[in-house]
């Protein structure tokens, strides 16, 4: 009788220590160190799709699509993203989802201060969370809105619930079993608030390397403009801008991207490689050659590649010299 | 069974030749421009090698996604919006990866551990656990 009492209190013990350290390290610092968050702010014009049936992927996804002006339903997004054996959705279909969309689906950096920070810049974040426990998963999309710093509160679109208010710490519990999983739907013409060159155009990139990219040209042309706002000598953006540039057939736009990261990249052989590719199908094949000439000097990786584009070139420029003096 | 998997494979060959004939659709690559991606991911020879297994993935894929429900219709749009790399980890762990569906019933024995976890504050699996708060 003793022993069982004695283990109840044992029990009770551990249960109270266990509530003691529930709170959660990044919310911690952040409330100790907010920097710029406001105290307070909610997405109040965010719009609410309750969750059907294991459907909160959709429902979730169609928020914030809407939110940054797709015009689309729940019932399109379960076609695109719901995966019946699964009864529910996974991270990869969202984001190719979102893509199909004309939309970026930009991954934030995995924390709660970031996450914070795009939701006060006006982002609602799309969020994974696992709302059981590792060996016990329950996974979740919800869409972040909302947050009180001084009252330790985080404000969700979540399920069947528009106006779902938790405990800071607890969320962050939640979100960390997704390794701080969270995605932003993007226009084109828009940079994320916390701004990290190589994760955006990480995002454009994966654009151009789905299948479905004949259409997206634009969008995609649009992103690396977009991104050479912010970071004006980015090799990757200028190289992407040249790229998009030709695939829509603006040799102009192209040669003038490459030369801008010829300038700032002097020894980046793939801009004299593609520079030089643009000025043989533009028949300047004088400065083609020259251009081929330093990328294969320069060297690399894509060595092949360049030898391919000079002897391309002098290939056409014997043909030129024949038909000029047939002899 | 013999039905079946002739099924099967019949089903694998004519998506397999809906992606070649896709394949050829689309533009031929042009050999002399080096792709952002390349630029970005330095090994061209990775990309190059990557690229016929890639489609061999989205073939193989399809043919899982239509086996675990998806409409037939949808097969090809869905498979064309991923990249490579989502690709070939869905074809391998399209059964693993964590699957958004959120809240579900649970047993019994279940329902009291992640009761005490949730007033913990642990986890939010049961919406009475906690209490609304007005925040205005």
């Amino acid at each position: 009788m003793a022993q069982k009492a004695a283990q109840k209190v044992a029990l009770l013990a551990i249960l109270m220590l266990l509530s003691a350290c529930a709170s959660a390290p990044q919310t911690q610092h952040l409330l100790a160190t907010p920097n710029n968050l406001p105290d307070k702010i909610e997405l109040g014009q965010t719009p609410f799709f309750p969750q059907q049936r294991y459907q909160c992927g959709p429902a979730a996804l169609a928020t914030i699509l809407t939110h940054s002006g797709v015009n689309t339903s729940v019932s399109t997004l379960v076609n695109e993203i719901y995966l019946p054996s699964r009864l529910g959705s996974l991270q990869a279909e969202i984001l190719a989802s979102t893509r199909r969309h004309g939309r970026l689906p930009y991954r934030i950096a995995p924390d709660m201060h970031t996450l914070l920070s795009e939701i006060a810049a006006g982002n609602p974040v799309l969020v994974l969370q696992n709302l059981g426990l590792n060996w016990m998963p329950q996974w979740h999309y919800a869409v972040a809105i909302g947050f009180d710093l001084n009252k330790r509160k985080i404000i969700l679109r979540s399920g069947t619930v528009a106006h779902h208010i938790t405990d800071m710490d607890t969320f962050e519990l939640t979100w960390a079993r997704s390794q701080y999983w969270g995605i932003l739907a993007l226009p084109a013409e828009t940079l994320p608030a916390s701004t990290d060159a190589e994760r955006y155009l990480r995002t454009v990139v994966a654009l151009e390397n789905t299948q479905t990219t004949k259409q997206q040209w634009p969008m995609i042309h649009t992103a690396y403009r977009t991104a050479l706002s912010r970071w004006p000598d980015n090799l990757i953006a200028q190289m992407g801008l040249g790229n998009s540039a030709y695939q829509l057939a603006d040799l102009n736009t192209a040669a003038q991207a490459f030369r801008n990261a010829v300038r700032d990249h002097p020894n980046a052989g793939v801009a004299y490689n593609n520079l030089a590719q643009i000025l043989l199908e533009q028949g300047k094949l004088s400065d083609a050659e020259k251009q081929a000439q330093r990328a294969v000097t320069l060297a690399g990786p894509h060595l092949e590649s360049y030898r391919s584009t000079l002897a391309d070139i002098q290939q056409a420029k014997t043909k030129a010299d024949r038909s000029a003096n047939p002899s | 069974m013999n039905i079946t998997k002739s099924a099967k494979r019949a089903t694998i060959s004519s998506l397999l030749l809906i992606f070649i004939s896709m394949a050829c659709f689309l533009p031929a690559a042009q050999a002399a421009m080096i792709g952002t991606g390349q630029i970005m991911d330095h090994s061209q020879a990775k990309q190059d090698r990557t690229h016929v297994k890639a489609l061999l993935n989205r073939t193989e894929l399809a043919a899982q996604l239509k086996n675990a429900g998806v409409d037939p219709v949808q097969l090809q749009a869905r498979v064309d919006a991923l990249t490579d790399e989502e690709v070939a980890l869905l074809a391998d762990q399209l059964e693993q990866l964590p699957a958004g569906s959120g809240i579900l019933g649970t047993v019994l024995v279940v329902f009291l551990v992640l009761l005490a976890t949730d007033i913990l504050g642990y986890t939010e699996v049961f919406p009475f656990v906690k209490k609304t708060v007005n925040l205005n």
